[in-house]
């Protein structure tokens, strides 16, 4: 059975990821389109927020991804620090500006839908000011790669800061709960418990949340591809340099 | 198009926005694997050359 | 580690240290709000503890700099490195360091400011509890930014990127702490808070920034 580490050998994983990456994309193309299609088209409005309710099609999943994106990364800025893989960092830095765009577009799907629900394009509300944070902190790593010049430092360094932002960002999380006594809370009570959302929202919304997570692996596979190339690009150029 | 009611702007705001914002992500993701591989395959000439 | 703080006080001290700047810099940051917001001292007094505090911030923010970059530059950074301190203390000594010269005067120099935006009298001795309690995660976070920076060319725009984010719990407590103040209310649950915080920073910072430390120093 081969191990899991022998797609940390960026040869290894420029083959598997060709031949993966095809069906990642089919997998997400299919999901997302047919469940935002379903979800705009096929199924009613809501009784409080009438056809608002449609936004959580888009709002939910990359919401939810967004934090699944900081979390790949702490997972894979791990790896990179414990067993040095640069294929493992290269991942943790190609996953950054998808994890960036989903909050970004999270954000964005939030505001328009709280204008006329809530009566405002913004609220200090716990969870879109972590929200705002989380977003901060990838245009910081985002940042800090592309500020330090030696691949492996810019490594390390990213590493450091996504620890350090993933403590933070629980401890915010608290804070920010603390300070604002969570008001809206019951606006998105609809959420947290699937049995409270009618099966007419939730199977629409579940495709979508699929086609979304493959979307962010493909959108890696992908990019971690590209970052490989573009270090070999470093490397090469580098020696060119010197002879 | 389904009747989006009084809240037809906002709907459309929000699908509009997120899908070009989706479509902007995914446009520099391959504009920026193409620009690699093509400089990529120009040094690896140059070597092959060399 | 009390060498490195003396030589740091030192410097700081010495013309052209930079020490008088964040104290400057909040007199005129707090000076220029109410000609940003208008005179109203209503107003005023109701924003107060948010402005005070901000302003506290950002001159923190500003002297960040000068905590390593200077000794990067001449190679004295490189000299500490093969000393027997470890790291860990280096950059405790550092943040404490910058407490000192920074987060202390701008504590004793907050009351005085206050006045000029007409903090309600309850909430002074709650203004400098909060400080007190507060700026040392702001040096011991600036620390942690400035070590991770230092090897940036030009890197004090990205560490403000990526330090205030993690002021952000700082700033919230403190500035509600002296909010609830004034209203009447509870302050001492958010100012526990605070403390809780800034103690729990002040034990992870020093491993984080010497991390980063011995990552630029490699």
């Amino acid at each position: 059975m081969a191990s899991i580490w022998e797609y940390a050998n960026p040869r290894k994983f420029m083959t598997t990821s060709e031949v993966v990456l095809p069906w990642t994309v089919g997998i997400a193309a299919i999901a997302t389109i047919g469940g935002l299609i379903w979800g705009f088209f096929f199924t009613p409005d809501d009784f409080r927020q009438g056809a608002t309710v449609k936004i959580i099609y888009l709002h939910v999943p990359t919401a939810v991804m967004a934090i699944n994106a900081w979390l790949m990364m702490l997972v894979a800025s791990l790896i990179w620090l414990i067993r040095r893989h640069h294929v493992s960092a290269l991942a943790a830095k190609a996953a950054a500006p998808v994890g960036a765009f989903f909050t970004a577009i999270a954000l964005f799907t939030g505001a328009v839908w709280g204008q006329p629900i809530w009566g405002t394009w913004w609220e200090w509300d716990p969870r879109l000011t972590s929200f705002l944070i989380l977003f901060l902190f990838y245009l910081g790593y985002i940042a800090m790669w592309e500020a330090v010049e030696n691949p492996d430092t810019a490594a390390d360094l990213t590493t450091i800061l996504c620890i350090v932002g993933s403590v933070f960002a629980i401890i915010s999380r608290y804070a920010l709960d603390f300070w604002n006594q969570g008001l809206h809370q019951d606006r998105f009570a609809l959420f947290d418990g699937e049995s409270d959302v009618s099966p007419v929202f939730a199977w629409p919304l579940v495709t979508c949340l699929t086609g979304f997570g493959f979307l962010f692996v493909a959108l890696v596979l992908y990019r971690t591809r590209t970052e490989i190339r573009a270090r070999r690009l470093h490397a090469l150029l580098a020696q060119e340099r010197l002879s | 198009m389904p009747d989006l009611g009084p809240y037809t702007f906002e709907v459309l705001l929000a699908y509009g926005g997120a899908l070009g914002m989706l479509f902007v992500l995914l446009a520099l993701s391959i504009w920026r694997s193409r620009r690699t591989q093509r400089r990529l395959t120009e040094v690896e000439e140059r070597r092959g050359r060399l | 580690m009390k060498a490195v703080i003396a030589r740091d006080l030192r410097l700081a001290f010495r013309a052209g240290g930079g020490f008088g700047l964040a104290l400057a810099f909040f007199l005129i940051a707090v000076t220029l709000v109410p000609f940003g917001v208008g005179p109203d001292t209503d107003t005023l007094r109701t924003i107060a503890p948010g402005i005070l505090w901000l302003g506290a911030l950002l001159a923190c923010l500003l002297s960040l700099d000068r905590i390593f970059q200077l000794d990067w530059e001449d190679g004295t950074l490189d000299a500490l490195a093969t000393a027997p301190l470890p790291f860990e203390a280096l950059a405790f000594a550092k943040a404490a360091a910058h407490w000192l010269t920074t987060g202390l005067p701008l504590v004793l120099a907050a009351p005085v400011l206050a006045v000029m935006l007409n903090l309600a009298p309850a909430a002074f001795p709650w203004l400098i509890g909060s400080l007190l309690a507060g700026t040392p995660a702001l040096s011991a976070l600036g620390t942690f930014g400035a070590a991770l920076t230092v090897g940036v060319k030009r890197g004090g725009l990205l560490m403000s990127l990526l330090v205030l984010p993690l002021y952000v719990p700082t700033l919230l407590f403190g500035a509600l702490t002296v909010t609830r103040a004034m209203g009447g209310f509870d302050a001492l649950t958010p100012l526990a808070f605070l403390a809780g915080l800034t103690l729990a920073t002040l034990a992870v910072m020093p491993f984080a920034a010497a991390g980063a430390l011995r990552v630029n120093l490699r």
